[in-house]
C-alpha cells in the first residue's frame, strides 16, 4: 500500500502540532507528511515572544529543528507560501512555482493581525506584533523613537505596551473601548487594571478613535482622535486584534464564515473534500479560537480523523490568567455576568489593589464565571468548579473572600473527575497526572519532562503539584523525603533546626533528633549545613567524620586513590609569576597537569603524603584552596570584558573575581558555578551556570539555575539592569535562600524545577521580600563572608591534621598499587581498564573526573 | 597465645574516621567508633573500585550494622566482619584489633 501524502499549509504553532501528533501516532509509517511556511523558518513558540525582549533568543523560541523533521521523513519548505489549491487534481502551487500533490490537505495559516483603516497607517514606524521579524522590526524602530502608542487595550495589547516599555520608550496605550481588556473583565477589573498599569507609568487612554495619523511637532507622528483630542508619538503599534488568514479558502472556493474563518465541522473539516482547518484559521460553531490551547486541540482532532479515530471537537474553554506589565490577571467563563438570571459577588480592597467577582448561577450553586485581578490564586479552584459543574461547598462569598483565619476555603482536588484538565496549554488532565505518578514520577520535576504539564504557561503549578500528592497519598506512597533512616526530617527542617535552636554539631543534633550513628548520606549532608550556616573549619575534630573524603583530604580522590590538586584562580585571572610556580609544582612532583573548564589548574596523580608539601608551595606563592572537593562555589568563569575587549559593555573580570572572593568557601547543598559575560555575545556561557551575569548598557542581567552537565538547563533570566550593589543583594539573597531549602545533593537547576511557584514565586521572595526574611539572608551569607579562611593555610599550621596525610600511620611506604605510563609527554597518565570503563558506564557517580 | 603488634597510639585516630596501617605486608583499614569508643579493623582493599581506599570513607550503621562507606562508590562494608552488604561475593577480610593502654594493636 502506498503512503497517503497529507499537506500542511503554515508551520506555526498548530501545524506543528499536527505533525508532531501524527509522528507519534503508532500508524505514522503509513503516511508521509510535507509542510510549507510563509516565514523564513520552522514553527516557534508565539505565546512566549514577549519574552524575546526579556532576553530569550530565537534559538530558544523554536518549537522544532530541522533535524527532528528530516528525522522522522517530514519534507518542509520555508519562506514560500501556498498560493493556489487545485481541488480537482488535488495539488497545491507555491509563490515560488512549486506543485506538490496531496491526498489530505491541512490548512494550519493562523491569523494576522487587524490594522483599523486609518489613513497614515502605512507609514514606516507603524508596526505590528506577530512574528518575530516583527519584534525585530520593534527593537530597530525603538532604537530611533523616545514615544511609542499601542493602539488596542486587549491581551496582546498590554504585552506589546510592556515590551515597549522594556524598549525604553515613554509607553502610551489608546483604546477605542471604555475599559481595558473589555472582552475578559468587567468594569471593576478593567478599572483596577488600568490604576495599577498607570502606576508603573504608562498611560492609558480610554474611548479613543483614531482618526488620522499625520506628522508631529514634538515627535514623528500625530495621532488625532475623534473627541478633538490628540497624542504625539514616535512609533505606532497596532494590536486591535486579529483576523483569520482565511485567503486561501476565500479564492478556492472553501466555505468561509460571514466575517471571515475557514468553516469547519466538529472533526476540522472543511467544505472541500479532504481539506481541513486547525487553528486560528478556523471557524467553529461560529467562533474563532484566539488561543493556542484550542488549536492544539482541533490538531488531535484532525489527527483522529485521518487515522481513523473518533475524536470531535467541542470547543474550548477561554479562561485565563496571566501576568500583564507584572499585575496578575484571570478571567473565567462569563466574566461579565451576561448569563440571564445570575448572580454575582464582589470583592475589592483598594489599599492591597485587589479585584474578585465571582459570577454564579441563578440557583447560587455553581460558579460560571469570575474575575480576578491583582490576587490570582483562586483561579485554579474556581476554574475546576465551572468546568467540573461542581456544586459550591458552602457559601459562594467564601470562595473569592480573603480567609481571615488562614484557612482558605479550597476545593479539594479529589473532588474533581478524572476528566478535569489541569494544565490547558498541553491539555494534561487530572487523570494523566495521576497515571504519570504511578508510572514512578514523584515529583514537580518529573511530572513536568513526564507530562508536559506546567511547561507552558506555568499557571497550573500549583494545582498539578496538588493533583501530584493527591495521586501519591492514594498509592499509599507516604511521601518520604526524610534525609535517611537516622533522621526522619527533611533536609529543610533540619536546617532550620540547626538555625533556629543553635545546634553546632552532629552529635548535639543526633542526640535530640536522630537516632543510631548516623551514615554517609546525613553525615555529609549535615556537616554541609552547619559549615553553611557557621563556617567552622572542617577539619575540626567534631566535624571531619562527616566530611566525605575529598573534604577530608582537601583534594579530589581520583579512581586509584590518590587525588588532585587545584588552587583557585579567582575569574581566570592569574599572573605570568604564578603561572611558573604553577608549572614548577606540576613538574617537580611529577603531576599530570590539565587545564579544566572552570579557568584553572588541575593537578592529578597527587598521594596523600604529597598533598601537605605541594601546597606548601602553592601558599607560598600565594595561592588559596579553591573548593574543587567540596560542596561548594566552584569557579566564577569570566570573558575578558571592557578592559580589553572591543565589544565588553562593562568589567566582566572584575565583576568575577569580585563574585568569587565573596562566594568562596561556601558550602552548599550541591556544587555552585558562576559566570559573568561582558556583554551579550556571552563568551563566559554565563547562562548555563548557577549564577549567570551578563553587561547591558544598562547594567547586569542576571540569570538563575542554569546547568550544563548530564542535564542542561537553560537560566533563568531574573533581574535586569542592576548595579553592582543590587547584584550582589541578590545573589546573596538566592545563594542563601537555595542553601537552607534546597533538597541534599540537588542542584540549582532541579531545585528550582520542583520549586512551587517557580520564578515567580523566587522572584517574590528575592526581590519583593514576600516572606520578610531577606535581611537575616543577607547577614547570614555577610557572616559567611566575614569567617572565610583558606582551609589548606589553617591545616598547614596544624601539625596534628598534617599527620592524616599519609597513607599509612605506622610506615612511611606509600600505596603500591599505582601505576602509571608515559602519555602525551606527561609523567603520569592512566589508561581506564575495561573494567573501569564499564563501571562508569552503568551510571555510578565518579564525583572525581570532573575538572572544574 | 596470640601476639598481638603495635600500630599506632589511640590519640591518632580522630573520632568515627579512619587510618591505614601497613601489617605482615597489607593494608589494614582501623576506625575508631566515636559512640563505643571502639576500635575495628578490616582491609583497606576496595575489591569493587579496586583501590586501597577503605580507610578513607565515612563510618555509620545501616540498618543496625556498623559500616564504613567506600569513598569510590559508596558500597558499604561491615566493620565486624568485612562483609559488603551490597554484594556478598566482595567482601573483605576483617582483622583482629584491640586497643592496650593507649596503643592500637593488630593481632599478628
Ligand atoms: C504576542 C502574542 C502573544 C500571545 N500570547 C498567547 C497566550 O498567552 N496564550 C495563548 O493561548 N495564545 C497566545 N497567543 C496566540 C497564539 O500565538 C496563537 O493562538 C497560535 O499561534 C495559533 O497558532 P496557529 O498555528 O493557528 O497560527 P500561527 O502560529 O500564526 O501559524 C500560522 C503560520 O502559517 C503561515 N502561513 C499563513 N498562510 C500561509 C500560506 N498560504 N502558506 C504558507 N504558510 C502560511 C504563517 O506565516 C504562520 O507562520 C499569542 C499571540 C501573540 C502574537
Amino acid at each position: 500500500m502506498s503512503k497517503q501524502k497529507i499537506i500542511v499549509v503554515g508551520n506555526g504553532m498548530v501545524g506543528h502540532k499536527f505533525i508532531e501528533n501524527m509522528i507519534e501516532h503508532p500508524d505514522y509509517d503509513q503516511y508521509e507528511v510535507v509542510t510549507f511556511s510563509e516565514e523564513p523558518r520552522l514553527a516557534y513558540d508565539r505565546v512566549q515572544l514577549s519574552y524575546y525582549f526579556a532576553g530569550k533568543t530565537v534559538d530558544e523560541l523554536m518549537l522544532t529543528s530541522p533535524d527532528y523533521y528530516d528525522e522522522n521523513g517530514v519534507r518542509f519548505i520555508v519562506s514560500d507560501k501556498v498560493v493556489n489549491i487545485d481541488h480537482a487534481n488535488k495539488k497545491v502551487v507555491t509563490e515560488s512555482g512549486r506543485e506538490e500533490s496531496y491526498d489530505k490537505l491541512i490548512l494550519a495559516t493562523g491569523s494576522y493581525p487587524f490594522v483599523p483603516p486609518i489613513p497614515g497607517k502605512d507609514q514606516e514606524h507603524c508596526l505590528v506584533y506577530r512574528t518575530i521579524e516583527d519584534l525585530e522590526g520593534m527593537t530597530a524602530s525603538a532604537k530611533v523613537s523616545k514615544v511609542g502608542v499601542v493602539v488596542g487595550g486587549g491581551l496582546l495589547g498590554l504585552e506589546a505596551a510592556n515590551a515597549l516599555k522594556n524598549l525604553g520608550l515613554e509607553t502610551h496605550v489608546v483604546e477605542f473601548a471604555p475599559r481595558l481588556m473589555a472582552v475578559q473583565l468587567d468594569e471593576g477589573g478593567g478599572q483596577l487594571l488600568r490604576s495599577k498599569i498607570e502606576e508603573l507609568g504608562v498611560s492609558v487612554h480610554t474611548e479613543k478613535n483614531t482618526t488620522e495619523i499625520v506628522a508631529g511637532e514634538t515627535c514623528r507622528y500625530r495621532m488625532n482622535f475623534a473627541d478633538g483630542s490628540h497624542i504625539e508619538t514616535d512609533m505606532i503599534l497596532f494590536s486591535a486584534g486579529i483576523r483569520p488568514q482565511d485567503e486561501l479558502a476565500r479564492q478556492f472556493d472553501i466555505e468561509i464564515g460571514p466575517r471571515g474563518g475557514i468553516v469547519i465541522d466538529n472533526y476540522c473539516q472543511t467544505s472541500a473534500k479532504d481539506v481541513y482547518a486547525i487553528g486560528e484559521c478556523a471557524l467553529w460553531d461560529g467562533k474563532i479560537f484566539g488561543l493556542v490551547a484550542p488549536g492544539y486541540n482541533m490538531a488531535k482532532v484532525a489527527v483522529s480523523h485521518i487515522t481513523g479515530g473518533g475524536l470531535a471537537f467541542e470547543g474550548a474553554d477561554m479562561s485565563t490568567k496571566l501576568k500583564l506589565l507584572g499585575v496578575d490577571v484571570a478571567s473565567i467563563g462569563d466574566a461579565q455576568a451576561r448569563t440571564p438570571g445570575c448572580l454575582s459577588y464582589t470583592y475589592a480592597d483598594g489599599h492591597a489593589g485587589v479585584y474578585k467577582r465571582l459570577v454564579v448561577s441563578a440557583d447560587n450553586k455553581k460558579v460560571i464565571g469570575a474575575v480576578l485581578v491583582g490576587d490570582v490564586e483562586a483561579y485554579g479552584n474556581l476554574l475546576q468548579m465551572m468546568l467540573g459543574d461542581i456544586e459550591i461547598p458552602g457559601s459562594p462569598e467564601a470562595l473569592i473572600l480573603p480567609s481571615i483565619d488562614g484557612a482558605a476555603p479550597a476545593l479539594g482536588v479529589d473532588a474533581l473527575p478524572d476528566s478535569a484538565q489541569i494544565c490547558s496549554c498541553h491539555d494534561v488532565t487530572k487523570g494523566d497526572i495521576f497515571e504519570a505518578v504511578k508510572g514512578g514520577c514523584t515529583d514537580l520535576a518529573g511530572i513536568k519532562s513526564c507530562t508536559k504539564a506546567v511547561t507552558g504557561c506555568g499557571g497550573c503549578a500549583a494545582m498539578t503539584t496538588q493533583v501530584m500528592n493527591a495521586a501519591l497519598t492514594e498509592m499509599g506512597v507516604e511521601v518520604d523525603d526524610s534525609l535517611c533512616e537516622h533522621f526522619s526530617y527533611t533536609r529543610q527542617e533540619i536546617f532550620d533546626i540547626i538555625r533556629v535552636k543553635g545546634i553546632k554539631s552532629f552529635d548535639e543534633l543526633l542526640e535530640s533528633y536522630g537516632q543510631g550513628r548516623g551514615c554517609e548520606i546525613c553525615k555529609p549532608a549535615i556537616g554541609s549545613m552547619l559549615a553553611t550556616h557557621w563556617n567552622e573549619y572542617v577539619l575540626d575534630d567534631k566535624h571531619i567524620g562527616l566530611q566525605d573524603t575529598n573534604d577530608v583530604f582537601l583534594a579530589n580522590m581520583q579512581r586509584d586513590g590518590t587525588y588532585s590538586v587545584v588552587p583557585r584562580i579567582a575569574g581566570g585571572e592569574i599572573t605570568p609569576e604564578q603561572l611558573i610556580v604553577l608549572g614548577e609544582v606540576g613538574r617537580d612532583f611529577g603531576l599530570y597537569t590539565k587545564i579544566t573548564g572552570g579557568q584553572r589548574i588541575d593537578f592529578f596523580g597527587a598521594q596523600l603524603h604529597e598533598l601537605p608539601p605541594i601546597w606548601e608551595r602553592l601558599v607560598e606563592a600565594g595561592f588559596e584552596t579553591g573548593h574543587a572537593y567540596g560542596k561548594s562555589l566552584r569557579t566564577v568563569k569570566s570573558c575578558v570584558g571592557s578592559t580589553w575587549c572591543r565589544y565588553g559593555m562593562l568589567d566582566s573580570v572584575s565583576m568575577a573575581v569580585n563574585l568569587e572572593m565573596r562566594y568562596k568557601g561556601l558550602r552548599s547543598p550541591h556544587k555552585l558555578k558562576m559566570a559573568v559575560s561582558g556583554c551579550t555575545r556571552e563568551c563566559a556561557e554565563a547562562q548555563g551556570k548557577d549564577v549567570g551575569v551578563i553587561a547591558t548598557d544598562k547594567g547586569w542581567n542576571l540569570y538563575l539555575c542554569g546547568n550544563g552537565g548530564m542535564k542542561p538547563r537553560h537560566a533563568d533570566l531574573f533581574a535586569q539592569d542592576l548595579d553592582d550593589e543590587t547584584l550582589l543583594k541578590y545573589i546573596d539573597r538566592f545563594l542563601m535562600f537555595y542553601c537552607r531549602t534546597a533538597d541534599k545533593l540537588q542542584r540549582t537547576s532541579v531545585w528550582m524545577d520542583n520549586l512551587e511557584g517557580g520564578l515567580e514565586y523566587l522572584h517574590e521572595v528575592i526581590v519583593e521580600d514576600k516572606l520578610g526574611i531577606c535581611e537575616e539572608l543577607e547577614a547570614d551569607m555577610q557572616r559567611v563572608i566575614d569567617t572565610y579562611e583558606c582551609e589548606w593555610k589553617k591545616t598547614l599550621n596544624s601539625p596534628e591534621r598534617l599527620k592524616r596525610f599519609a597513607h599509612f600511620i605506622n610506615s612511611d611506604l606509600t600505596d603500591d598499587n599505582l601505576a602509571y605510563v608515559e602519555m602525551r609527554g606527561q609523567a603520569k597518565g592512566r589508561i581506564a581498564t575495561d573494567e573501569e570503563r564499564q563501571k562508569q558506564a552503568k551510571g555510578v557517580e565518579i564525583e572525581t573526573v570532573e575538572l572544574v | 597465645m596470640s601476639e598481638w603488634k603495635d600500630i599506632c597510639k589511640l590519640t591518632d585516630l580522630a573520632a568515627n574516621t579512619g587510618v591505614c596501617a601497613l601489617h605482615n605486608g597489607e593494608q589494614v583499614a582501623i576506625f575508631l567508633d566515636g559512640k563505643e569508643q571502639k576500635v575495628h579493623a578490616i582491609s583497606n582493599f576496595d575489591p569493587i573500585g579496586k583501590a586501597n581506599v577503605l580507610s578513607r570513607g565515612i563510618i555509620g550503621d545501616i540498618k543496625g550494622r556498623l559500616v564504613v562507606a567506600s569513598p569510590l562508590y559508596k558500597q558499604h562494608f561491615c566493620l565486624e566482619t568485612g562483609e559488603c552488604l551490597e554484594e556478598p561475593e566482595n567482601s573483605v577480610k576483617a582483622y583482629q584489633v584491640r586497643v592496650e593502654g593507649d596503643v592500637v594493636q593488630l593481632q599478628a
